[in-house]
């Protein structure tokens, strides 16, 4: 689809369910409308069932994690409509400590994604029926993709020859993982750089 | 029944006598389980109730590692998804990157990624088609379909220095240009192939026991395909001439005349035809590749975006610039304009995409990767149900399961 179809399927979408979106743009030459959380199913439904949308296939669902920001995640759909060879990408931000709705009824597909994405990201979507950890191991305790989720997790693990099974241990690494940032302290770097400390004072 | 699995519970109780409910785990370490996967099967008797897939016992944190690497750096990780086709994962993720920085792939690097995009896909429907073969009981197959897949992997080591794991796509073209005697080899490969191919079917296509364990299993409606999130043959078997080669083309695709095969009746053994003839299409594609190669004879094969490819070697010797930009380039990376993309390709298994968020650095915010066997491997309870447990195989194996791709 062109950019410019793109910002007509925007407006018709804006404009239908104006109560439920709160912003939608073209960029990329991909079309993202912002959604209420609270909303999100019946907006997959207008979605799926809209003459001019006909997003009838769910791609995939995923999270992404802002932790600075007061409603910490956006929760992302991305839908493919075949009738119109067009997608959309639904996004809607939710706090720590709420819920998001369940897709199933309207996707049946959404089952293992919501499952995915509680796995990696411990939101939950009411009215699931299976909420249960499906990627990490069994017992896993965190949420990997979490941007306060060290790289290296918590526990590793190895065969024991004495014990005769896996053991569980905290990880101990022999060199501390770096992670260098690349910032510019000309450009980009907001924190304080080493020995500038008392410039200011 | 599959020799390894073990049978976990049996209700022999005296009330319950007569009912013959059983629960089976169902690998990790069955051949037929293509990988990693466990199942465990609620049966009644032989005929299946209920399957729960468990998944992640190959989960890498792939999505997670990406986060703390730079662009050029993530690129190998794709490899390793679906083992069986590297260069097509490689392809989605090169894609989404270039999407953000707006940059152009010069013409001969798009062909040079058109050809090998299909012997991915070749090598991954060898694998699949022979092995669904074996899980029937056929063995032949397995052993003529890789020998093919070898010497796809021989090219594989010639273009990359890698037989599986190749990084060769490359953010802005391909890592470095084709020779002609790899060219011609490739060209002879593509002559002998549909040969072998012609064998197989013989072995397979009119093969009864193959027949009689395919035909009307594990068959998908087109509603069923689309509610569930399917894609590439498992939708094409169903009917739905859906391919995103054709219908949001990338690359130079809209130059290459090629057909989409679809099935009629959405089961195992339709599933299994598209694929061969997928093979026979992408053959075709390659033999026009190669032509299109030759034809516009040599040129860049990666942009000349200074700020995103590495200078030549050659150029390092004498220019000072050249040094520094490629010193930067590996330790620091380039760093990619704010903003959020998905890209898809059609890979062998189904839609293949990336979505990716940048927040202008050297690395990605967030870089999901969507695998098309994830979205199959969830349908294996309904689309079981009611199936004999000797049919889970074979319905596990039209699915076309990897689980690089599956656990990440």
């Amino acid at each position: 689809m062109t950019e410019e179809e793109l910002k007509d399927l925007g407006e018709h979408i804006a404009g239908a369910i104006e109560n439920d979106v709160r912003g939608w743009k073209v960029a990329f030459n991909e079309l993202t409308i912002e959604v209420n959380a609270a909303r999100i199913v019946s907006v997959l439904k207008f979605l799926r069932e809209d003459v001019l949308c006909r997003f009838i296939e769910l791609i995939d669902i995923t999270a992404v994690d802002w932790p600075e920001r007061a409603k910490r995640f956006d929760v992302v759909y991305h839908l493919l409509s075949l009738h119109n060879n067009s997608r959309i990408r639904v996004k809607a931000q939710i706090g720590e400590d709420e819920t998001m709705p369940t897709a199933i009824e309207v996707h049946p597909c959404a089952n293992w994604f919501e499952r995915e994405v509680f796995d990696m990201y411990g939101i939950v979507f009411s009215g699931h029926p299976d909420m249960r950890r499906i990627l990490t191991d069994y017992g896993f305790e965190g949420f990997p993709l979490r941007k306060d989720f060290p790289l290296t997790g918590h526990l590793e693990v190895r065969y024991d020859d004495q014990e005769k099974r896996v053991v569980y241990e905290p990880v101990s690494l022999v060199q501390d993982f770096r992670n260098f940032d690349y910032l510019s302290p000309w450009e980009g770097a907001k924190y304080v750089l080493p020995g500038d400390e008392k410039a200011k004072s | 029944m599959p020799d390894t699995a073990t049978i976990v519970e049996e209700s022999t109780s005296a009330e319950t006598e007569g009912e013959r409910h059983f629960t089976i785990n169902f690998g990790p370490q069955h051949p037929a389980a293509h990988g990693v996967l466990r199942l465990v099967l609620e049966l009644d008797g032989e005929v299946v109730e209920r399957v729960d897939p468990h998944i992640g016992l190959l989960h890498r944190g792939t999505e997670k590692l990406i986060e703390y690497k730079t662009y050029l750096q993530a690129i190998p990780y794709f490899d390793r998804l679906d083992y069986v086709a590297p260069m097509n994962q490689e392809h989605a993720f090169c894609l989404a990157a270039e999407k953000l920085l707006g940059i152009e792939v010069p013409r001969r690097a798009q062909h040079i990624r058109v050809l090998w995009c299909e012997i991915g896909r070749i090598l991954s429907h060898l694998l699949n088609v022979t092995t669904q073969a074996m899980d029937v009981g056929a063995l032949t197959p397995p052993l003529w379909g890789f020998e093919e897949r070898e010497k796809l992997m021989v090219f594989y080591e010639r273009v990359s220095g890698s037989r599986m794991h190749a990084a060769y796509f490359r953010v802005g073209g391909v890592h470095q240009d084709m020779t002609p005697q790899l060219i011609d080899d490739i060209d002879a490969w593509c002559d002998s192939f549909p040969k072998v191919l012609d064998d197989l079917e013989t072995l397979i296509t009119d093969n009864r026991i193959f027949k009689q364990r395919n035909v009307d299993i594990g068959v998908v409606s087109q509603e069923q395909a689309f509610a569930w999130g399917f894609s590439g043959v498992m939708v094409r078997g169903s009917g739905v001439a859906w391919d995103l080669r054709k219908s949001q083309p990338y690359e130079t695709y809209p130059e290459y005349d090629f057909d989409i095969p679809i099935g009629k009746n959405g089961d195992c053994y339709d599933r299994y035809l598209c694929r061969m003839e997928e093979m026979r299409q992408s053959v075709s594609i390659m033999k026009q590749a190669i032509e299109k190669l030759r034809a516009e004879g040599p040129g860049p094969v990666m942009t000349t975006d200074g700020k995103v490819a590495p200078p030549r070697r050659s150029e390092m010797k004498r220019s000072m610039e050249a040094l520094i930009h490629h010193f930067k380039l590996y330790t620091e990376g380039f760093h990619v304009p704010e903003g959020e993309v998905y890209a898809h390709v059609e890979a062998p298994k189904g839609e293949f995409g990336v979505y990716l968020v940048s927040q202008g650095l050297n690395k990605p915010y967030r870089c999901k990767i969507r695998a098309p066997g994830y979205s199959h491997l969830q349908a294996m309870d309904w689309l079981c149900k009611g199936h004999l447990l000797a049919d889970v195989s074979a319905i596990l194996g039209s699915l076309d399961i990897v689980f690089g791709e599956i656990d990440r």
